[in-house]
């Protein structure tokens, strides 16, 4: 569903990412672990179009997206949750939602978003800056799949949330794959949350992808020696 | 000051002066408007707005003059067509203004002031030249025309009561769009965040330049209002800009209500100080008053209470 090949990005003269290679099957959940600096958001933020692609390729579902503006690149089914959430603080939750659906022209906020999210609809009058940090992430989240994304890319979704929450957005994003059957690229730096969601585990060290293994076999002391500092 | 009047002469100075305060308050709001969707939405302070103003004056008195020449039939209602022509006139050129100069200049409000002011002398020699240095004024017709009495001696302007409702009008209107509709919503949405926003789907390019044209329009609407209380000069539209753009701050930018407020507030302290006062005067004591509670209240009148 998204194939990232021979993928260069760089600010200005010094390339942070060096040749990618890795593709997302459709239905497929990857988490692309890796410390600070590493290039974890850099690579979301090429592929979403806010940082330059240097050289490469990346395409959704056959189309080649690397030259795209982001808004066309949402409209080819690319969706993003940045770090930080990034939601749209003096507007109500649900236009924070209605943001999402500019590129389908919808006009109501489909339901299957507020029973993913059941919170969203009791909070739907409030502004988003009023939120808690949990409920900005599931509002993030709420607002990329209003445009009815065909890979949802997040961008460390556990940063500066409670753990047990931690554990019901692994839950989330499980079923939002088996609902809707897309693709999910999750970066992260907490172990425990990216063997709960993936199907699969990329390590990203200093712009390189060093590792690459199914979940099923993964050896949780290798990923967490890449992780420690 | 107050001395040489009776009360009753006191009470109608009053009144007649806060309503002709209201039609200036009417002329604010809708430079006003105009303006706080440019700054308040994007930043880009646009010092060319009078210009803009000046265009829908100028766009007006054209229709004027072609009607009364071409359909004298139609002279009755020629007011709303002229209002229509100067809103596409200025939006349009607001468009192309976007297009070719203010948006290589987001990232720099430094420069967009001076462009824009660059713009301003540029549109003014235009005038100059196309329609003459001398002052124009439009022909109303005649139902615009009288006052209505309301006591012996305070007496209202028909033309002004037209001008304040076709201002409630559009504020109306401009709320609306900015709160009610679509292009609002992504309008909001880019001023918040322009990355995210078109990360979420939204052309910001194209909402850009929709959101500067509707607020050179909205200027433009304000100029075909203009020319019912003053004359149309090539620079009278530099007389207003610096009025609406204390307006703007004061009210609190990104904040219609505040906009609203603001221009009620410092008309009617210009409009009925200046009759006891001399105008300089009157200007320099509603500046003082106006940054004295800048200082107070640095965000202006209004703001959104939330947590960033």
């Amino acid at each position: 569903m998204l194939n990232v090949a021979q993928y260069h990005v760089a600010y200005g003269q010094s390339e942070v990412l060096h040749g990618l290679d890795f593709t997302v099957a459709p239905g497929e959940i990857i988490a692309i672990m890796g410390r600070n600096g590493m290039g974890k958001t850099t690579l979301m933020k090429s592929l979403m179009g806010i940082v330059p692609t240097k050289d490469g390729a990346a395409a959704v579902d056959g189309v080649d997206i690397t030259s795209m503006q982001s808004y066309e690149r949402v409209a080819n089914g690319i969706a993003y949750v940045p770090q930080g959430r990034m939601i749209f603080p003096t507007m109500t939750v649900q236009e924070n939602i209605e943001t999402g659906l500019s590129i389908s022209g919808r006009s109501k906020v489909p339901g299957d978003i507020y029973e993913l999210f059941p919170v969203l609809l009791d909070m739907k009058g409030r502004r988003g800056g009023n939120l808690s940090g949990g409920q900005q992430q599931q509002l993030a989240i709420a607002r990329a799949l209003a445009t009815n994304p065909k890979v949802l890319l997040l961008d460390e979704p556990t940063e500066g949330i409670q753990p047990s929450i931690i554990r019901e957005m692994a839950r989330v994003l499980r079923r939002i794959r088996d609902e809707r059957d897309l693709s999910i690229v999750v970066s992260e730096q907490v172990l425990s949350f990216a063997l709960d969601v993936a199907d699969r585990v990329l390590v990203l060290e200093n712009g390189r992808l060093v590792h690459d293994e199914p979940r099923d076999s993964v050896d949780e002391e290798k990923v967490a020696a890449f992780l420690s500092v | 000051m107050f001395a040489d009047y009776t009360w009753t002469e006191l009470g109608s100075i009053f009144a007649m002066q806060g309503f002709a305060g209201l039609i200036l308050f009417s002329v604010f709001v809708l430079m006003a408007l105009g303006l706080a969707i440019i700054f308040g939405q994007m930043g880009v302070i646009n010092m060319a707005h009078g210009e803009f103003m000046i265009l829908g004056a100028y766009v007006t008195y054209l229709c004027s003059n072609f009607v009364e020449a071409h359909f004298p039939a139609l002279f009755g209602i020629y007011f709303f067509f002229a209002m229509a022509l100067a809103f596409v006139a200025a939006g349009a050129l607001g468009a192309l203004v976007e297009w070719s100069l203010i948006r290589h200049l987001y990232k720099r409000p430094l420069d967009t002031l001076l462009a824009t002011w660059g713009l301003s002398l540029i549109l003014q020699q235009a005038y100059r030249s196309i329609f003459g240095a001398r002052e124009v004024g439009v022909s109303l017709p005649n139902w615009l025309l009288g006052s209505v009495p309301l006591t012996d001696i305070i007496e209202i302007p028909i033309n002004g009561i037209f001008v304040m409702v076709l201002t409630f009008v559009i504020a109306i209107g401009v709320y609306f769009i900015l709160f009610r509709s679509r292009m609002g919503m992504q309008t909001r949405a880019v001023v918040q965040n322009r990355v995210m926003a078109g990360a979420v789907g939204i052309n910001t390019q194209k909402v850009d330049r929709n959101t500067f044209a509707l607020g050179c329009g909205i200027a433009g609407i304000a100029g075909s209002a203009f020319t019912m209380i003053g004359s149309t000069g090539p620079t009278a539209g530099q007389l207003y800009i610096v009025d609406t753009f204390l307006i703007v701050v004061f009210g609190g930018a990104a904040s219609l209500l505040g906009t609203i407020a603001s221009s009620f507030a410092i008309s009617q302290a210009q409009s009925t100080m200046e009759f006891f006062l001399s105008g300089s005067m009157a200007k320099v004591l509603t500046l003082l008053t106006v940054v004295g509670i800048l200082m107070l209240r640095p965000q202006g009148l209004f703001s959104l209470k939330i947590r960033r």
